[in-house]
């Protein structure tokens, strides 16, 4: 008996490792309602694309006399931004640590615009973060194949897996073990980063990766990391990973 | 003995006021639509107000109002108002229609403060007014910033 | 100058009715809403949209605080002669914005 059991294990195992296991992720897409769908789809509907327009504006436009707009380096966006947002983060040679796309539209500014960058979730930066991020939509998470990304994406799971806060929770704990599940009212989804920056209804406003990372932790009661700190780029490095494959869909819009 | 029987009072007195403060906010909400309709009455009909029953967000709830109406120069809806009854304020928006609109539908996004009840009231060109209610039950985010 | 997305077909029939969507960008800040501090943020509304076709009024709204942030309408227009469509909005400390666009109609 024990042998037979043996084997259909053996050739179950086989069996799995070469079949595509059905992905099990969720877009949090999928757990909205109808109406918040609608408003995702239809780009008249959707309040991110009022700053997506002043991000186009944002692009064609000189910081100063003496700087060239982003259209004065790049060209049109559509063509030299797509991918770019679905590969991010990236490991910067000078800071050596992986970035953001805010983060490096801000070394942009600095380092070839000869201009301040623009502060962590203002208008601007938000307007130019989602003009750039739309240019990928559509497009399937694909993370760079950089080797010097793998310790700092290590380092993301293992503060993905970290219990925090006086609730003493993990990211893991309610967005992989107990998705599907209700917190309050409210459905609990994967927490797939793959709409960022959004539109969520609970801000009335856009907003960036890096601002819902932090409003989890501050809901679970731990001090929220940074914005731009290392570790917070280096957790959503892990979450991009963790989301490789499926389609980008910013600007999303959330509950 | 007399303090506990004080203590009883108090909370009797208590859930006393409490009940009457709820169904005080519908009859604002009903004084707000009688003033919307200048004292005419308002019923039931013609007018549907599709609003989702269960609502993720309370931040952005898409409402749509139509009214069977012909809309043209001699029968048509003049305007649409709707009131709540649980926001700090009663009225939620006012259209005015006419005969170049064609139809009487109009859709917008408002706020819902908690699970309440909605009115939607439509004002006909012949004077009379006509309304539809939906209670409305809403989520609130269970992780606040 | 806010930010506005507006759907109107560019082209309508004779006698058609047509949809027309607004969507402007504005906080529509309540007057109800405490700010970090505890202090009430000062209301920032828009009161007032409306549409005129060729001068007519096709539809105008009456804005409270209830009416989401972004404010969206949609409603409808009876098509007969091509001319310019007119949106306004006014509001709270001075807001007021235009847009227009053209209808042909066949």
């Amino acid at each position: 008996m024990k042998r037979w059991a043996a084997a259909i294990a053996m050739v179950a195992v086989c069996l799995n490792a070469n079949a595509q296991a059905p992905d099990a992720r969720r877009s949090g897409f999928d757990d909205m309602s109808p109406q918040t769908q609608a408003m995702q789809r239809d780009d008249m509907q959707n309040p991110a694309m009022l700053t997506v327009q002043d991000g186009a504006a944002l692009w064609e436009r000189a910081p100063s006399t003496s700087a060239k707009a982003c259209a004065g380096c790049h060209g049109a966006a559509a063509k030299a931004m797509r991918g770019v947002a679905a590969s991010y983060p990236a490991f910067d040679k000078t800071l050596k640590r992986p970035i953001d796309l805010s983060q490096r539209i801000n070394l942009c500014r600095e380092r070839h615009q000869q201009s301040t960058p623009f502060a962590a979730e203002s208008p601007e930066l938000l307007a130019l973060e989602s003009y750039v991020a739309l240019q990928s939509r559509g497009l399937p998470i694909t993370p760079l194949a950089d080797p010097k990304l793998q310790a700092p994406r290590a380092r993301g799971e293992a503060l993905y897996r970290q219990r925090i806060g006086q609730l003493d929770l993990s990211c893991a704990q309610c967005h992989d073990e107990r998705a599907g599940g209700r917190l309050g009212g409210s459905l609990i989804p994967q927490g797939h980063a793959n709409g960022y920056p959004l539109y969520r209804l609970e801000w009335q406003a856009l907003g960036s990766l890096q601002r819902r990372l932090r409003n989890c932790m501050t809901g679970v009661r731990a001090e929220p990391l940074a914005y731009g700190s290392p570790e917070i780029v280096e957790l959503a490095l892990y979450l991009a990973w963790r989301d490789r494959g499926m389609k980008l869909e910013a600007p999303a819009v959330r509950p | 003995m007399q303090r506990r029987e004080l203590l009883h009072l108090g909370v009797a007195f208590g859930t006393a006021v409490v009940v009457p403060a709820v169904r005080a906010t519908s009859s604002e909400m009903q004084d707000a639509i009688r003033g919307y309709a200048n004292g005419a009455s308002v019923k039931p009909g013609k007018v549907k107000l599709d609003v989702p029953p269960l609502v993720e967000n309370g931040n952005a709830v898409p409402i749509t109002v139509s009214v069977d109406s012909p809309m043209s120069a001699t029968e048509h809806v003049t305007g649409i108002a709707v009131f709540n009854d649980r926001n700090p304020q009663r009225d939620v928006v006012r259209f005015t229609l006419g005969p170049r609109s064609g139809k009487a539908l109009v859709s917008t996004r408002i706020r819902l403060a908690t699970s309440q009840q909605l009115v939607a009231v439509a004002r006909l060109s012949d004077g009379s007014y006509w309304s539809h209610s939906v209670d409305v039950l809403v989520t609130l985010a269970a992780c606040l910033e | 100058m806010a930010r506005t997305l507006l759907t109107v077909p560019p082209t309508a029939k004779r006698g058609e009715v047509i949809e027309l969507r607004t969507l402007i960008a504005h906080i529509m800040e309540t007057g109800f809403r405490p700010d970090a501090n505890g202090q009430v943020k000062p209301r920032d509304l828009i009161n007032r949209f409306s549409c005129r076709f060729n001068g007519e009024l096709v539809c105008s709204a009456e804005l409270y605080p209830a009416v989401a942030a972004n404010p969206y309408f949609s409603f409808t227009m009876l098509a007969t002669e091509s001319g310019t469509l007119s949106f306004s909005w006014e509001g709270d400390n001075g807001f007021s914005q235009s847009e227009s666009a053209v209808l042909t109609v066949t």
